[in-house]
C-alpha cells in the first residue's frame, strides 16, 4: 500500500483535492481509455450528482462488464463512493442528492419511474466500508436477505444458503460452530466477511464494494481478495479502494477518479504500467497532493 | 489539540513539559471528581431527609388500634321472624347492638352526652363488620361473639402518643373521663394495635380509622393502563413516522416545533382540554379513569415522541444502509433493525412519560377526578381517583389520623414508582444489544 493512499483515506472529504484547483482547470474534463465495453452488466451515460450546491459528480460515462472486477482509485474526496452509490441508488437516501443521467442494468434504466429500488438493491448490492453486521446472531445476518426477499421455501432450504455463503465467503469455518452467537462480537475482518455473506446470500447480480479492506490486516485483505476473485465467476464486481495494490491485484479494469471527473478508464495492467493522462500518472506514481 | 511547536521553549523536551503539567492536570481531574461526588451527595442527602420524614410519620398508619367487644347477638334483635333471609340480616340494626355491648362493658356511664362519647369510641365501621360476620355465619345469631373491630380515630391517636394527656382538658380531643375508659379498656386487654389491613383493601372514607389507599390506588392502576395502551403506541409511531419516513418540509418542521412545545404545556391545560372536548363535546363519564388516562396521554404523548426519536436518531445509520444495500424496503430495515436497537431508549422515554403521568394531580381535578369517592372502582368507567388526588385530599383534611395516612400514601406512591421502573429496568435489559 503506497504510503499516500495510506494517508488520504484518513483526511475529511474534499481537503486532498484542493491543492490541484490552481494547475488544472474547474472544466469537465475528457475521460481517457475504454469506457465502454462489449458486454456490459451496467452502462452509465453522462452522470451528475449534486449534493446541494455540489456538483459532485461531473458528466461520467463508464461501463461495467459482465463477470469483470472493475476497481475505482481516487484521491480523498474525488467522488468513488458518491459514483458506487448511485449504481443501486443508495443516494436516495441522501436528502439534498440529485442525481441526472442514465443507467442501465442489463438495459434497462434504474432511475426511470416506474423501477422498484427494493428489487433494485436485490439486484445489485452493497458491502460498505465500515463493517455492519446486524446487532444480531451470525445466522440471521446472512439469513436475512434471503428471507425478507423470499429465496427459501423451508428452514432446511435457509440452512443451505446460510452455509453456502458464509462458504464462499471464507467464513465458515471459523463460525460454524457459533452461527448463534451476535455478529458484532466478531473480529473486524470477520465481519467484513460476514457482510460479504450477507450480501452474495441473496444471489445479486453486481455486488459493490466500498473500500471492504480498510478496516482489515493484510491476512484478512489477502481472505477477501481471493473471495473477490472466486465471486467474479459469479457477480460483476465493482469496488473502491485506496490500495493500489489491491487495486492491481483483483480488477481487470481500473477507473481513476479525480475531484469528480473520471480521468482514465483501462485495462488494469496497462493504467498502472502505462497510464495515459497525467494525472493518472501523477496519481500512482505518488506524486500526488 | 494546540500547536505544541510554538509553546515550547527552547531546548525543553515535549516530554519534560507534559511532566510539568501533569501536577496541575491532575488537581484540576481531582477537582472535578470532588466536585462530582458533592453533587451526588447533596442529592443523597436531601433525597434521604425526604423518605425518612415521610416514612417516620407514615409507618404508623400501618398499624390500626382494634377494639374488642363482647355483643350479644339477640335473635329478636336481628331476625324477630326467624327466617334467616340476607335482606332482613343485612337491614337489621347492629349499631345499636354494639351500642348495647359498650353499655355493657360501662354500666355506671348515664346521661346523654357521656353515652354519646361511650359509643364513640368505636368506629363506626364496627356496625358493617358485625353485620358482615353475621352475615357469614348466620349460625352466630342467638349466641354472644366477641370480636375486634377498629377504634375510634382519637383513641387510636391516643394509643399511638399522638394526643397529650398531660394538657388541659379543654385543649384535648379526648376528655377526661373517656381517658378514664380508654384506660380501663387498655387494662382488659380489649385495646390493641393490629396491622391496618383495611389500609390496602378499603376505598376512601370520612372517618379516618376506616379510610384506606385501594381506591385511589385501583383508579391510579386503570388510569395508567389507559395512558401506556395508548400513548405507548401512538407515540412510538408518530416518532417512527416523523423519524424515518416523512418527508422534511416545511411541514413537519411545523409539527416538530409543535411537539416540542406540547411538551412543556402547563399540565393543567390538558386536564381543561379533557373537560372541553372529552366530557363536554363526546360526553365522556365524569371522574373515570378513562377520561384521566385520555387526558394523561395528551399529557405523556409529547415526551414518548421526543424521547423515542432522539431513541431512533441514535441508531447508527449504517445499520439502515446494511438493510437498504441487500434490498429491505424501509419498512423492513426500520421494523427488524432500527426499532429493535431503539427500543431501549424508547421505553426510557415511556418510563419517564408514565412516571410523570402517575405523579400528576392538576389535570385530573379538572376532569372531576378529585370527588369523593368510597367505593373501589372495578374498571375504567367507574369513578374513581388517583393517589397523588388522594394524598392532595387526605393532606387537606384536619383529622389528626389523616397525617400519617397522607404520609403512607406517599410511600404507597413511592413503592408503585419503584415497581414501574423497575419493571422498566428489566424490559430495557432485555432488549439491550451492543453494535
Ligand atoms: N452526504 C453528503 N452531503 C454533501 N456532500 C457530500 C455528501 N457525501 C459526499 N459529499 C461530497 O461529495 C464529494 C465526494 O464524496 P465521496 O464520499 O464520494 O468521496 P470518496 O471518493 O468516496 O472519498 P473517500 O475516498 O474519502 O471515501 C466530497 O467532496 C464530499 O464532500
Ligand atoms: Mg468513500
Amino acid at each position: 500500500m503506497s504510503p499516500q493512499g495510506q494517508a488520504m483515506a484518513f483526511k475529511f472529504d474534499g481537503a486532498a483535492g484542493s491543492a490541484h484547483t490552481t494547475t488544472v482547470g474547474r472544466d469537465v474534463r475528457e475521460t481517457v481509455g475504454e469506457v465502454r465495453v462489449n458486454d456490459p452488466r451496467i452502462r452509465c451515460t453522462d452522470i451528475n450528482v449534486h449534493y446541494g450546491e455540489k456538483h459532485a459528480i461531473k458528466n461520467i460515462s463508464l461501463d461495467v462488464g459482465k463477470g469483470e472486477v472493475l476497481a475505482m482509485i481516487g484521491p480523498s474526496g474525488c467522488g468513488k463512493s458518491t459514483f458506487l452509490r448511485c449504481l443501486n441508488r443508495m443516494n436516495d437516501t441522501v436528502r439534498e442528492c440529485r442525481v441526472t443521467g442514465e443507467i442501465l442494468l442489463d438495459g434497462e434504466d434504474i432511475n426511470g419511474r416506474h423501477i422498484d429500488v427494493v428489487p433494485l438493491r436485490a439486484r445489485v448490492a452493497m458491502v460498505f466500508q465500515k463493517p455492519n453486521p446486524f446487532p444480531k446472531s451470525i445466522y440471521e445476518n446472512v439469513a436475512f436477505g434471503p428471507r425478507i426477499h423470499g429465496l427459501c421455501d423451508s428452514k432446511a432450504d435457509l440452512d443451505v444458503i446460510v452455509e453456502s455463503s458464509l462458504r464462499k465467503a471464507n467464513l465458515w469455518e471459523e463460525v460454524k460452530d457459533r452461527l448463534d452467537d451476535v455478529g458484532t462480537g466478531l473480529s473486524g475482518g470477520q465481519q467484513q466477511r460476514l457482510c460479504i455473506a450477507r450480501a452474495i446470500a441473496i444471489e445479486p447480480e453486481v455486488i459493490l464494494m466500498d473500500e471492504p479492506c480498510s478496516a482489515l490486516d493484510p491476512i484478512s485483505t489477502a481472505k477477501v481478495e481471493q473471495l473477490i476473485e472466486e465471486l467474479r465467476q459469479q457477480f460483476s464486481i465493482v469496488i473502491v479502494t485506496h490500495s493500489m495494490q489491491q487495486a492491481a491485484r483483483v480488477s481487470q479494469r481500473t477507473a481513476y477518479f479525480h475531484m469528480g471527473d473520471l480521468i482514465e478508464v483501462s485495462e488494469t495492467d496497462r493504467l498502472f504500467i502505462k497510464p495515459r493522462h497525467q494525472l493518472t500518472e501523477d496519481y500512482i506514481t505518488g506524486r500526488f497532493g | 489539540m494546540t500547536n505544541p511547536s510554538n509553546a515550547l521553549p527552547e531546548g525543553a523536551s515535549s516530554f519534560a513539559r507534559i511532566q510539568a503539567g501533569m501536577a496541575k492536570r491532575r488537581a484540576a481531574e481531582r477537582r472535578f471528581k470532588m466536585l462530582g461526588r458533592l453533587a451526588v451527595s447533596v442529592g443523597l442527602l436531601f433525597l434521604s431527609v425526604l423518605l425518612i420524614s415521610i416514612v417516620s410519620k407514615g409507618y404508623t398508619a400501618f398499624w390500626q388500634t382494634q377494639m374488642r367487644i363482647d355483643v350479644v347477638l339477640a335473635a329478636e334483635d336481628i331476625d324477630p321472624e326467624g327466617t334467616r333471609n340476607a335482606e332482613t340480616l343485612r337491614k337489621a340494626d347492629y349499631s345499636s347492638l354494639i351500642k348495647q355491648s359498650m353499655r355493657d362493658m360501662f354500666p355506671e356511664v348515664s346521661g346523654r352526652r357521656d353515652k354519646f362519647a361511650l359509643y364513640g369510641l368505636v368506629s363506626n365501621g364496627a356496625a358493617f363488620d358485625l353485620r358482615d360476620k353475621v352475615m357469614a355465619d348466620p349460625s352466630l345469631i342467638g349466641t354472644k361473639v366477641s370480636l375486634w373491630v377498629p377504634a375510634d380515630d382519637d383513641v387510636d391517636m391516643l394509643m399511638k402518643g399522638h394526643i397529650d394527656r398531660d394538657a388541659a382538658e379543654g385543649d384535648r380531643r379526648i376528655k377526661d373521663n373517656t381517658l378514664g375508659w380508654i384506660d380501663q379498656l387498655k387494662a382488659e386487654d380489649r385495646l390493641e394495635l393490629r396491622f391496618n389491613i383495611d389500609f390496602f383493601t378499603k376505598g376512601d372514607s370520612r372517618d379516618p380509622e376506616l379510610a384506606g389507599i385501594r381506591g385511589a390506588l385501583m383508579g391510579t392502576i386503570f388510569t395508567l393502563i389507559v395512558t401506556l395502551s395508548l400513548s405507548f403506541p401512538l407515540g412510538v409511531a408518530a416518532a417512527v413516522y416523523l423519524e424515518e419516513f416523512a418527508p422534511k418540509n416545511r411541514w413537519t418542521d411545523l409539527i416538530e416545533v409543535n411537539i416540542n412545545n406540547l411538551a412543556a404545556v402547563p399540565s393543567i391545560v390538558f386536564g381543561l382540554l379533557g373537560l372541553a372536548v372529552f366530557i363536554n363535546v363526546f360526553g365522556l363519564p365524569r371522574s373515570a379513569p378513562l377520561l384521566g388516562g385520555l387526558v394523561l396521554t395528551l399529557m405523556t404523548l409529547p415526551t414518548i415522541i421526543i424521547a423515542s426519536r432522539a431513541a431512533l436518531k441514535s441508531v447508527p445509520p449504517s445499520i439502515r444502509d446494511a438493510a437498504l444495500g441487500i434490498g429491505a424496503s424501509p419498512m423492513q430495515a426500520t421494523l427488524f433493525h432500527v426499532i429493535p436497537l431503539a427500543l431501549p431508549g424508547m421505553l426510557t422515554g415511556t418510563i419517564i412519560g408514565m412516571a410523570q403521568a402517575l405523579g400528576e394531580t392538576a389535570p385530573l381535578l379538572m376532569i372531576g377526578m378529585v370527588a369523593f369517592i368510597a367505593d373501589v372502582p372495578q374498571g375504567v368507567f367507574d369513578p374513581s381517583t388517583a393517589l397523588p388526588v388522594q394524598i392532595y385530599l387526605w393532606a387537606d383534611s384536619p383529622e389528626r389520623a389523616y397525617v400519617e395516612r397522607t404520609s403512607a400514601a406517599i410511600m404507597v406512591l413511592l413503592g408503585f414508582l419503584a415497581l414501574m421502573n423497575l419493571v422498566a429496568v428489566l424490559l430495557r435489559k432485555r432488549f439491550e444489544r451492543r453494535w
